[in-house]
């Protein structure tokens, strides 16, 4: 029996009293105010929606200690392998608010709305600079979103050219996402089998190229954290065969001004803004997932562009290839407000410092791991590590009690489970903006776990004790679920 | 020690059949309902669905993972255990008894023929590095 | 680099450890000739005060609306946002946080999550809503591809009142899977029943409406959903949840899937995005929703705890068999609007709806009684409606942001048939004093 019990446990509902407000409205100004007078009966509501009746002070306390029992970048060092979980910086915050952004309506008549248009149009350009490629579109609402993008332009490219290609190569290593958004765009997935290590097995991938593959997807560096170094051979095998190639650039901080995929013969590839320029996770979301593009495939970009004329900024609606839209206005505006920040406080150095030093920490962490957990993959890595919790799982410690005992010595866990080709995987991305001394910390609760799997595996396996609940039991969750707050039954 | 009635007929999909008469009872194995995990929800045709022999009929889910479940012989559905929806734990506690899914009337009992024996599915289950 | 902890002296103790000479040799598997020969060639690094001031700059270009009366609308709007919010959502362990696969830490989170679950449902009137996707229109587009795998029918029936960036969207979302979409007139600003009747068949999905629509009127719902239903169609409305804290909720009339912009509960305009994608269902159509669900738990000593729930429906697990490709939510912005029901609450969500409209009401009979100024439709209307001008809507607009008003949306763009029609939108923040002088402003720009 632990001791540390959550000292708060409550639903907003359950605070809410009748007759307590917390807004400010100002009474009305004009002579008539009843709904009834101006609204057909039908349309309003009979009763009113049951929301709570709290005080600003309910509030301002209430989420204030729901924060508390996060874990977030700010307050802990969060590993997870593939997220980039690397510091936000403040003044993205501050310049996200200025009110000529945070107060500007998206259908602001063009001329009224030059410095976002110019903010957006030079994001774009830097973004097209950094991966090598021809054009950005910064519509996409988040990383998938950019998959779903690029996948339908290079639908509509086969289909310009008269072919009607159906299938979409994708490794076993790869990220869910590809192959969920390669099936909305209409194809069928063909699963490759990637090498132990995570590279491409060429052989699987030149018996499966053909004129009836649209395209082959894949992340580099690799879902093992490992570069591709085949990469020109692949790209060029695929092109003989007029396969189109998408690069997944979820891993793109460990290749910032060291190589870009335009250079290596990617058609296609997208940013997952809320990982390398540091837009923050906000605890799932919003992200923003600009794609790149070779020229060949700017006909079907999606509307609208955001181009430049002379010296104005405008949204170019006349695209008749275009694949049509995503969102309903331009993109995440507020995340790329951020991320022009942060690339402007970088500069060329400050990018290329990042990639290197999230190399140089993913590879400390490998080293002083690698005598206590299984290496998924020899030689050194990039910017992540994936270690298997094989030996562990052996004395009956498994990968999920590895990260709930991590929870407890005041770390978030690294991903677990992925990549699917790695057993009980641990994937592991400090980023750049972790000190030598986080890292020794790290792997110091890491050593001291594997030795707690040989000597004492029951303080794993309770864990974790620490936090505002203990594990939950997400069977009975999914088996019945409650999917929303009820009042019971005297309070009804 | 696996769990393999040697009275019933398998699938290299990890589903069972039971003949009874013109008719086949079906389900999943005690091996598929423990590398699933917690069997959460089942999802099953309707009455008078016709079903077709290693295509899927149904899709069971677990917390972690979900699962196509693929019919070993064809035929039309003429019963679905209605308890699954209610008490889905039941497919792990009793994956050849209670944890029963469908009852196929047979399109073609020659079909029956084709389907792994037990012997053969046990050493499909070793070979799986249980 | 102040994002940047290690120093020169540590990156060389660390290679020691590795027994690498330099970081270069980290990046052996990196061909040369893939490599980059000369730094990118983006902007040098800016200092914080040179970075303030040049965005300042920049967005100082832009008619925001703290410096213009806005009467913009369309799907975006300009309701209150009270203090706490900013306040509440900058707090680091909320916005720094990851999606909460690692629910014991992530509690606080899960909490506020089931809390705007339970909103949306309430306010939608549905069964169950979802964390949030991406905004309204590709909210809409999910739903019309749930409505096709849940009825196995390949058409859907769009209401010409959709917001047409919405039908956009879905038109994009339908092309994968080579779904068809069709449309149902409008007859004096609301769908024609009779027109609907006529192209609702056993091929029909869906019917989809938006309530209020796009330009502003109100909707039949019941009647539409009694037509969807006879043909075995399911009813999707579109709704802006503000508004349905006096609106009759979408879920009391019959709809099976209720998606919205959830935007005006809290969330800045900002240019567009982020938004807030509502998305609701019938209980029976849980399992076949895409987006995260947060479900409640017990945790091994029987207390309360929040969990990630049916993520089998996910793309993490199902692959391509998910029911969609979603990943990120947009928690952060389901968290604005969580706080701002919060504050708002019972009684001022309602008086929010109340006074939009009744300055809706007072605005449009001003501007109505304009020389050549009419009210485009007859049919009851909200907080937005239409204004059929005598002179070019482009050039009235033109002409009041001289007058720091931004007068409404041109409606050319969106439709040729609406060339001479402006769209207004009236909120709770418009004063008596900025409509009357928008009034003025209007009378003198058509005179």
């Amino acid at each position: 029996m632990h001791t540390a019990k959550p000292a708060y446990d409550k639903l907003i509902f359950e605070l809410s009293r009748p007759g307590r407000h917390a807004y400010s409205l100002p009474e009305s100004d004009v002579p008539v105010s009843d709904p009834a007078q101006l609204l057909p009966e039908a349309h309003l509501r009979e009763k009113p929606a049951e929301l709570p009746e709290v005080s600003e002070v309910d509030v301002i306390r209430h989420y204030s200690r729901l924060s508390q029992m996060n874990y977030g970048v700010d307050t802990h060092f969060y590993p997870l392998g593939s997220c980039t979980m690397k510091y936000n910086p403040k003044i993205n915050e501050d310049m996200a608010r200025l009110p000529g952004f945070a107060r500007l309506h998206p259908l602001t008549p063009e001329a009224s709305a030059q410095g976002a248009l110019q903010l957006m149009y030079e994001l774009a350009q830097d973004l097209a600079e950094i991966s090598g490629m021809d054009h950005v579109s910064l519509q996409p609402a988040a990383g998938a979103q950019g998959e779903l993008a690029g996948v339908l332009m290079i639908r509509a490219y086969h289909l310009s050219r008269g072919e009607r290609r159906t299938k979409v190569l994708i490794p076993d290593s790869a990220h869910g996402t590809n192959p969920a958004s390669t099936a909305l765009a209409g194809f069928s997935v063909v699963e490759l089998k990637s090498e132990p290590n995570g590279d491409v097995d060429l052989q699987d991938l030149e018996q499966h190229l053909g004129d009836d593959v649209a395209a082959f997807m894949i992340t580099q560096p690799n879902t093992l954290g490992l570069f591709e170094s085949k990469i020109h051979q692949i790209t060029e095998m695929c092109h003989a065969k007029g396969v189109q190639v998408y690069m997944d650039g979820a891993n793109f901080n460990a290749i910032l001004g060291i190589t870009r995929p335009g250079d290596l013969g990617f058609d296609v590839c997208h940013f997952n803004l809320h990982k390398t320029f540091t837009t923050p996770h906000g605890g799932g979301g919003p992200g923003a997932g600009p794609v790149g593009i070779k020229a060949h495939l700017a006909p079907f970009l999606p509307t609208p562009v955001v181009i430049r004329e002379d010296e104005a900024y405008a949204l170019d609606w006349s695209r008749p290839q275009s694949i049509g839209k995503l969102q309903a206005f331009w993109g995440n505006f507020g995340m790329l407000v951020r991320a022009w920040t942060y690339i402007r406080t970088m500069g060329p150095d400050g990018l290329r410092a990042v990639s290197d030093n999230a190399v140089l920490n993913a590879n400390y962490i490998l080293k002083r791991l690698e005598d206590h957990y299984d290496r998924s993959a020899p030689g050194p890595c990039m910017h992540e590590c994936v270690l298997s919790a094989r030996r562990q799982k052996k004395l009956g410690v498994s990968a999920t009690d590895i990260a709930k005992r991590l929870l407890d010595l005041g770390f978030y866990a690294p991903s677990t489970y992925f990549p699917l080709i790695v057993e009980e995987a641990l994937m592991i991305e400090p980023t750049e903006t972790e000190s030598k001394e986080t890292l020794d910390e790290f792997c110091d609760a890491m050593i001291q776990i594997a030795r707690e799997a040989q000597e004492n595996p029951h303080l794993i396996h309770e864990a974790p004790v620490t936090t505002p609940v203990r594990r939950l039991d997400q069977t009975g969750a999914a088996r019945q679920p409650r999917l929303k707050w009820t009042p019971p039954p005297d309070r009804a | 020690m696996a769990n393999v009635p040697a009275d019933l007929r398998y699938t290299k999909e990890h589903e069972w059949a039971k003949l009874e008469g013109d008719k086949a009872r079906i389900g999943i194995t005690a091996f598929a309902q423990e590398q699933l995990g917690d069997v959460v929800f089942v999802e099953l045709p309707k009455m008078g669905t016709k079903v077709t022999a290693m295509k899927t009929f149904g899709v069971v889910e677990s917390v972690k993972a979900v699962s196509d479940l693929y019919a070993p012989l064809s035929g039309e559905v003429v019963e679905i255990n209605a308890e699954l929806p209610k008490k889905p734990e039941v497919v792990n506690a009793d994956p050849y008894g209670q944890g029963w899914m469908i009852v196929v009337k047979l399109a073609d009992a020659k079909e029956w023929d084709s389907l792994m024996s037990a012997a053969d599915y046990e050493k499909l289950v070793a070979a799986a590095g249980h | 680099m102040r994002y940047i902890s290690n120093t020169a002296a540590q990156q060389r103790e660390m290679l020691a450890t590795i027994g690498a000479g330099s970081i270069e040799d980290l990046l052996s598997r990196i061909p040369t000739k893939a490599r980059l020969s000369h730094p990118l060639n983006v902007s040098a690094a800016m200092a914080e005060a040179d970075l303030v001031r040049h965005l300042r700059r920049l967005s100082s270009r832009n008619a925001n609306a703290d410096d213009f009366a806005c009467f913009l609308g369309a799907g975006s709007y300009d309701h209150t946002v009270p203090s706490p919010i900013n306040h509440l959502i900058s707090r680091g362990e909320f916005f720094t946080a990851y999606t909460p696969y690692q629910p014991e830490a992530s509690q606080g989170t899960l909490r506020s999550i089931f809390e705007y679950q339970t909103m949306m449902a309430e306010l939608t009137g549905m069964d169950v809503a979802n964390a949030s996707l991406y905004d309204g229109a590709s909210s809409l587009a999910e739903a019309v591809l749930m409505a096709h795998a849940v009825t196995e029918r390949n058409t859907t029936v769009l209401s010409k009142g959709v917001n047409p960036l919405y039908r956009q969207v879905v038109e994009t979302y339908v092309e994968g899977p080579g779904l068809r979409l069709r449309s149902a007139a409008l007859g004096d600003g609301a769908t024609d029943l009779d027109a609907l009747r006529k192209v609702v068949n056993a091929q029909t999905a869906a019917v989809v409406i938006q309530y209020p629509n796009f330009f502003g009127c109100l909707e039949d719902v019941k009647a539409v959903g009694e037509i969807a239903h006879a043909a075995g169609a399911l009813l999707v409305v579109a709704a802006d949840p503000v508004n349905l804290a006096l609106l009759t909720p979408p879920g009391a009339l019959g709809a099976d899937i209720v998606v919205g912009e959830g935007q005006g509960l809290g969330v800045p305009m900002t240019f567009g995005g982020p938004n807030l994608g509502v998305f609701a269902v019938k209980q029976e159509l849980v399992r076949r929703m895409p987006g995260r669900l947060v479900g409640a738990t017990v945790d091994l000593d029987g207390q309360r705890g929040f969990v990630l729930t049916l993520q089998t429906r996910e793309q993490h697990i199902r692959r391509e068999k998910a029911t969609s490709n979603i990943c990120t939510n947009v928690a952060l912005c389901a968290l604005m609007a969580t706080i701002h029901v919060a504050i708002m609450g019972k009684v001022g969500l309602r008086k929010v709806g109340e006074l939009s409209t009744a300055k809706a009401h007072y605005a449009a009979e001003a501007f109505a009684k304009i020389p050549g100024v009419k009210l485009k439709f007859s049919a009851p209307f909200f907080k937005e409606f239409a204004l059929a001008l005598p002179k070019s809507p482009e050039r009235v607009v033109k002409r009041l942001l001289k007058d720091r008003i931004l007068a409404g949306v041109p409606l050319k763009a969106f439709d040729r048939a609406y060339k001479d029609c402006l769209l207004v939108a009236v909120t709770e923040k418009r004063t008596r004093e900025e409509i009357d002088a928008y009034a003025t402003a209007l009378a003198a720009a058509v005179a």
